[in-house]
């Protein structure tokens, strides 16, 4: 039989594009269950009323893939609550109807480029995280230059920056460079390093900052955590 | 104005607003919509210190008399600039909008800047309403939503034709601060409200203009500092900078000033409480007093009272003409507030910081 746990675990797995976290550690999951016959049903609920429809279908198409893939789940219904998109978003998920379908007039393109935009801002903010302790123990820019992605300590932050190079196809195994331009996979130079690394504590900045509004927002709308989610 | 250790600050608060959206003023059928906005601004005074929340039914409508009191009397505000936010698909009277500014400001002579808006997909109608706007007012600013939704339209850019034609009747009129909303919002659909390339393409040609970013983009706060880096006349607006982090999260406030001071210089932000969704007190005497909160920022450009000066009332007052008494001017040293020169810091400084 599958439990609750193994689809929370998948959810684990699906991400706030624009966030780079899980929907879990963000508190967005209000429940999770599984019927005795294998009816997975998760209900998700975002910080506002409006946040951007984009991002919640790709979350909402997210989880519905993830649970979908748990051993032993026969069907999975994903319930977006309290959106003034939840209706659309819903039904356009469970038909498996695609972005456009689910909207109609009101959208004109899919969803994988602007997905493929924050993917590389997560390589520029996560390129922040693994170097900024390599820089604070000493290291200069120009010796960064010159390592390779295993060069830098085994952390998680390295892993999840190697994660989101491979999603994009860009290099991401041990001998690939520590530094490399998210959207051409090219190794950053020691001329262009400065404003490289600049640009990384930038967009980790945004993101980070960005999610500290997130959460508040939230909790003022929801008191209760939600399964999983950061205390 | 506020005096704390010694330094008085002119305080312009360069983005506020006087709303209806009580229940009264939805319109019919589309009430969620009506309610669902004003629940999320009310929910982002919640990021604000506890004693300065409001209950819902204030927040929805707030008197003439509270505004006054909040912002001149206890806010420490010389001159208020109103920006317009119109709604009238969900507010019948609108939320925001220039009448309903302009008239308050009437009745107070010297407090307020009236800004108005256009809407560019509106045609000649909506140039004239415009045209009336700015000769009935003395709008010497406008407020724009590039994401708003008018009949088919999900959004429009200031890259479009029918923008330019605005921009550049604007420019004739003396318009010439060009607020836009570049920070968190619901529509649209597949495009990127948050997209800053349009402002970038219209700073460069219309180089009299002064654009001033609000909200910084944020949660796209690199694009934006990535943009105004490079575009003399571009501004960064503090409003949700400092009423939505400085209390709620310190260290990631300190971190966003430190990237805006160092990418775009004290020389073009600019503060906004964006009452009623933040009382300008806290911020303002929270911002006087602060400062990074430890060795970790040292890499990021240092703050002083001249920084705040600039920030809290003197770069706003240089864009909009406002004078300001010989008390609270800089000396000569200090730099010229608002200068679009500023925006060369980081090409110089980049290189050898890091």
């Amino acid at each position: 039989m599958t439990d609750a746990a193994c689809v929370l675990a998948a959810l684990d797995t699906v991400r706030d594009p624009e966030l780079d976290e899980p929907v879990t550690s963000l508190g967005f999951v209000a429940s999770c269950t599984v019927s005795t016959d294998g009816v997975a049903d998760v209900h998700l609920r975002l910080p506002t009323y409006f946040c951007a429809p984009n991002f919640a279908f790709l979350m909402v198409a997210d989880a519905y893939e993830a649970v979908s893939g748990v051993a032993g789940v026969r069907r999975t219904e994903i319930v977006l609550e309290d959106h003034f998109a939840s209706a659309a978003i819903n039904s356009g998920v469970a038909a498996r109807s695609g972005f456009v379908a689910s909207f109609g007039a009101l959208a004109d393109a899919e969803l994988d480029g602007l997905r493929v935009d924050f993917i590389r801002k997560a390589v520029l903010a996560g390129t922040d995280r693994v170097c900024r302790p390599l820089l604070a123990a000493g290291r200069t820019g120009e010796e960064l230059a010159g390592l390779s992605l295993g060069d830098a300590p085994p952390s998680p932050d390295r892993e999840r920056l190697r994660a989101r190079r491979a999603e994009l196809g860009l290099p991401a195994d041990d001998s690939s460079p520590l530094l490399i331009d998210p959207g051409s996979g090219e190794a950053v130079g020691v001329a262009a390093l400065p404003l490289h690394l600049r640009k990384a504590r930038l967009t980790r900045v945004g993101a980070e900052a960005n999610s500290g509004i997130c959460r508040g927002m939230l909790r003022d709308r929801y008191p209760t955590l939600g399964l999983g989610e950061d205390s | 104005m506020y005096e704390k250790d010694g330094e008085k600050y002119f305080v312009v608060d360069s983005h506020m607003h006087y709303w209806d959206a009580s229940p009264a003023n939805w319109v019919a059928g589309q009430e969620n919509f009506a309610k669902g906005w004003i629940d999320c601004f009310h929910a982002y005074q919640s990021l604000g210190p506890a004693e300065t929340h409001w209950p819902i039914d204030r927040f929805q409508k707030y008197s003439e008399e509270g505004l006054m009191k909040d912002v001149f009397e206890d806010g420490h505000v010389d001159v208020a600039i109103f920006q317009p936010t119109y709604l009238k698909s969900w507010y019948t009277e609108g939320f925001n909008t220039t009448e309903r500014n302009g008239a308050l400001s009437e009745k107070h002579p010297g407090k307020f800047v009236v800004n108005s808006r256009f809407e560019p997909r509106g045609g000649d109608a909506a140039m004239k309403e415009f045209e009336d706007n700015v000769a009935r007012w003395g709008a010497k600013g406008v407020k724009l939503y590039t994401a708003e939704w008018l009949e088919d339209s999900r959004g429009w850019t200031l890259k479009d034709p029918e923008a330019y034609r605005f921009l550049e009747r604007a420019q004739e009129l003396g318009v010439k601060n060009i607020h836009v909303h570049k920070g968190p919002t619901i529509w649209p659909l597949d495009k990127d409200a948050f997209d800053v390339s349009d402002v970038d393409h219209a700073a460069t040609d219309f180089p009299d203009l002064n654009f001033i970013v609000e909200h910084v983009g944020l949660p796209r706060i690199e694009d934006f500092c990535f943009m105004a880096t490079q575009e003399p006349n571009v501004y960064a607006g503090l409003s949700v900078v400092i009423g939505g982090l400085m209390h709620a999260r310190p260290k990631f406030f300190a971190k966003v000033m430190g990237e805006l001071l160092f990418w775009v210089g004290e020389d073009k932000m600019t503060f906004g409480s964006d009452y009623g969704i933040w009382e300008p007190k806290w911020q303002v005497e929270g911002f006087v007093d602060w400062d990074y909160p430890s060795d970790e920022f040292s890499d990021y450009p240092r703050v002083n009272a001249a920084t705040k000066k600039k920030i809290l009332g003197l770069n706003a007052a240089k864009l909009y003409d406002i004078e300001v008494p010989a008390e609270f001017q800089l000396p000569a040293e200090e730099g010229a507030p608002a200068d679009q020169d500023d925006a060369k810091l980081v090409e110089d400084t980049v290189g050898a910081s890091t």
